[in-house]
């Protein structure tokens, strides 16, 4: 147990440490000359990052450096798509995409000799006038990380750590010198809103869970970290690299709604999250800001930890607490809203990760201070996981109110290979996608909506013209159909017939009058569906709808598919002109769909061959075996 | 969920001992069934209708209610896994980058389809919807090992690298 003093005791000596790791800062601050970050993210680990630590720590010692050179394991920088990532401060030179190997040569050149590996570095920080800093970096230029302020600066597997940084120092202040209904009216003024998707606001959500039952003998704290969207991370590498913001947050909850207990809900299928949780909640304990009398109050509250089991739907707020209880996670009608009755039918609230991340900061800097960031109706940050079809993949938080132009081609440099920008998948598979009129629209809750989208958890998929619109649609559907719990009718039935419909489309058997059929389906199950996962699972066929209609025509008109990805429509042709006749096609072909026809090619004494489109599977060897490009897909 | 293989169920004295243990640790938790299921997997591998029964009687829950639990979680398995899970995943950032292929690649390579095990029980193949590895799109894994930035010609390669 350490008292309040003793904690801010720890910040005061661990502060000039933390301090080291800012560009240019002064190396008398710290006991170590350098502190040299690697990435220990999920990316970065699967890539090899732990190797690289462990070899740079011995190359240190076999040089007698260790009590010189710090080496710290964070969490996600953020540009995954560089990994493994390792930065050194005070320069803050970024080295990217490292090997184990490397490590010899880093640590003679730049630690010892001071010269920085240029060709390790990540190339757009390497100019004739120097080494341009990260900050100044597309990547980072328009980047303002609240959420993921510890990301990539802490150990986050040492509480002192977070505590140099301010951490506990919220709490501290919340059991202290607020009352809970101070907290909530600043969580109010904030204006922070649910960013697990929902958008709802934080503050009203605290509100009515500590007012609509004020005298219930038991309240609980539930954290949704089931982060299911496909292609999204963001909860992630908070989880990973910050888990205590986690913790306070949530304490911070429990404080302003009367909970003493609170529940971690994480999916299993982040075994580092879930290990670095364990760690923090331990330490947590051991440190006494989790457990009785905090900081010497009245308040308790305690946090444990509940592994998912692989169900999207668990990610719903009714059903998350069904699964806790122990049952199958199958939602339930509302109302009773969970402020109301939630978890065991007692008073509960359910914020995302992302949302409690922020909560700390708002309650030490202030709410006018994170309503001073964002647009009118959606303040502060967001967090976004850049997927799919772009240069720098990895994980951005900026100001509400930045444009996806400058999401994509800024921040994301652009499309890679040359190709051209098609959409952006927004909100999972409870989104849609957004097309290229639409990419000055600044993003908030509001315009994405309007705009036939949504914000979701943050999961941002780009895509080119290479990838099929109705194809995408279906794809999504795949996935809802897998994923419903089956309780409701709308849903289970509903989603399956739009899936089956999609299907049709895709392969060439559908009709004009069967996008009309499905889309009064769409609203139908949008209307009728129990929770939210139906509710939304007609999104991305609408919103597809809507903004690639002309895609969705050529398939049931034309039957061809324009991006040339459905299998059924894609016809193989022969440029005669361009065969030289050599039949490697042929040769290759695994169902003998071509011969040498008529027709003289390329070379007149040679003729092209053909393909057979009724023997023809699409498999598309030919096609890449094809020297002289003269076989076209479409 | 795995298919086809017809192994009877080995569970041993010392499995059993551990499922107990375990049953006990968590008496006391409201909402148990779920960190008990977990763990018994981890035990056994897989949660055959076995020891669905051992965890009825002893928390004195009804089965078929453990059933409908365990049929309910894509992570629970009433079936075993091969040596070596190969998991795909099929999440949206990997799929745009073709993990589609690659899974199609592995069902040919192996012979067998989702959720199922090779004859010689060396692999199982599943895919799995996003494990948060997005920056390094297409994703699979074998075992505890993630192999990213994949292409079609890298899958017989990593496949030779387990016995």
């Amino acid at each position: 147990m350490k008292s309040l003093q003793e904690i801010q005791q720890i910040c005061e000596t661990m502060h000039p440490e933390l301090e080291l790791r800012h560009e240019g800062s002064s190396e008398a601050s710290s006991k170590y000359q350098k502190h040299v970050l690697i990435c220990g993210g999920t990316g970065c680990t699967s890539s090899g990052s732990m190797a690289i630590a462990d070899a740079l720590e011995k190359e240190l010692v076999a040089n007698g450096l260790e009590e010189k050179i710090q080496v710290v394991k964070t969490g996600c920088f953020g540009l995954c798509a560089l990994g493994p990532i390792m930065i050194v401060y005070p320069e803050g030179t970024f080295y990217s995409r490292i090997k184990a190997k490397h490590v010899p040569q880093i640590v003679k050149e730049h630690l010892i000799e001071g010269n920085p590996v240029k060709e390790l570095l990540y190339d757009e920080t390497v100019t004739d006038e120097g080494i341009k800093s990260l900050n100044e970096t597309s990547f980072y230029k328009k980047q303002h990380r609240v959420a993921l302020r510890n990301c990539g600066v802490i150990n986050p597997e040492n509480i002192d750590e977070y505590i140099a940084r301010d951490g506990y120092k919220a709490l501290a202040k919340v059991v202290n010198e607020m009352t809970p209904e101070d907290v909530i009216q600043t969580i109010l003024d904030s204006g922070l809103r649910g960013r697990g998707g929902g958008g709802f606001p934080t503050g009203m959500k605290w509100k009515l869970a500590r007012t609509i039952v004020p005298d219930a003998d038991q309240k609980y704290v539930c954290c949704n970290a089931d982060e299911g969207d496909p292609g999204a991370f963001m909860d992630r590498s908070v989880l990973e690299g910050d888990p205590h913001v986690v913790l306070e947050a949530m304490s911070i909850a429990g404080y302003a709604i009367g909970a003493t207990q609170g529940y971690i809900y994480v999916r299993a299928e982040y075994p580092i999250a879930v290990e670095r949780l364990k760690i923090a909640i331990q330490q947590a304990r051991e440190y006494g800001t989790l457990g009785k009398n905090i900081f010497g109050s009245d308040f308790s509250f305690d946090i444990d930890l509940r592994l998912g089991a692989g169900a999207f739907v668990c990610g719903e707020e009714t059903a998350l607490m069904t699964s806790i209880e122990g049952n199958r996670g199958e939602p339930r009608p509302r109302p009773p809203f969970p402020a109301e009755k939630g978890l065991y039918k007692k008073p509960t609230i359910l914020n995302n990760v992302e949302t409690y991340a922020n909560v700390p900061q708002i309650i030490l800097n202030g709410a006018q201070w994170f309503a001073s960031m964002g647009t009118e109706k959606s303040k502060g940050t967001k967090v976004f996981a850049l997927g799919g079809k772009i240069k720098n993949t990895g994980l951005v938080e900026v100001p509400m109110g930045t444009t996806l132009r400058e999401v994509i081609e800024e921040i994301g440099g652009g499309i890679p290979n040359g190709k051209k920008f098609k959409a952006a998948q927004t909100g999972g598979p409870s989104g849609g996608c957004i097309s290229p009129e639409n990419y000055d629209v600044p993003i908030d809750y509001d315009n994405l909506i309007a705009i036939g989208s949504m914000m979701g958890s943050g999961g941002l998929i780009v895509m080119d013209e290479d990838n099929c619109m109705v194809d995408i649609a279906k794809f999504f559907l795949e996935f809802t159909v897998d994923e419903s719990c089956g309780k409701c009718t709308p849903c289970r039935i509903g989603t399956k017939r739009m899936y089956e419909m999609l299907d049709k489309i895709t392969k060439g058997q559908a009709e004009l009058a069967d996008l009309d059929k499905l889309e009064e389906l769409c609203y139908y199950i949008k209307a009728n569906s129990l929770c939210g996962l139906g509710q939304t699972a007609p999104n991305p066929v609408l919103s597809t709808l809507k903004n690639f209609r002309d895609e969705y025509e050529a398939h049931v008109v034309a039957k061809k598919c324009p991006a040339g990805v459905c299998k059924d429509l894609l016809q193989f042709t022969i440029v005669p002109d361009k065969c030289v006749g050599c039949g490697l096609c042929a040769k290759n072909c695994p169902v003998h769909a071509i011969e040498q026809g008529n027709t003289p090619g390329k070379n007149p004494k040679r003729n092209a061959f053909v393909i057979d489109s009724s023997k023809c599977i699409k498999c598309g060897v030919c096609m890449s075996n094809c020297r002289p490009n003269a076989i076209t897909r479409g | 969920m795995a298919t086809k293989t017809s192994v009877p169920f080995n569970g041993t004295a010392e499995q059993e001992k551990r499922l107990h243990e375990v049953i006990d640790a968590h008496r006391a938790d409201p909402g148990a069934l779920m960190p008990v299921l977990q763990q018994a997997q981890e035990i056994y591998g897989y949660l055959p209708i076995e020891v669905q029964k051992i965890i009825s009687n002893e928390m004195e829950i009804p089965l078929e209610k453990i059933y409908g639990v365990v049929t309910f979680y894509a992570q629970f398995s009433l079936y075993p896994k091969g040596k070596y899970n190969i998991s795909v995943c099929l999440g949206t950032a990997c799929y745009v980058k073709g993990s589609g292929d690659i899974y199609d690649k592995l069902q040919e390579i192996l012979g067998i389809g989702d959720g199922e095990c090779t004859a010689d029980g060396r692999f199982s193949l599943e895919a799995c919807r996003c494990i948060g590895a997005c920056g390094l799109a297409p994703v699979l894994t074998v075992n505890e090992d993630v192999y990213g930035r994949l292409t079609t010609d890298k899958v017989k390669e990593i496949l030779d690298k387990y016995e």
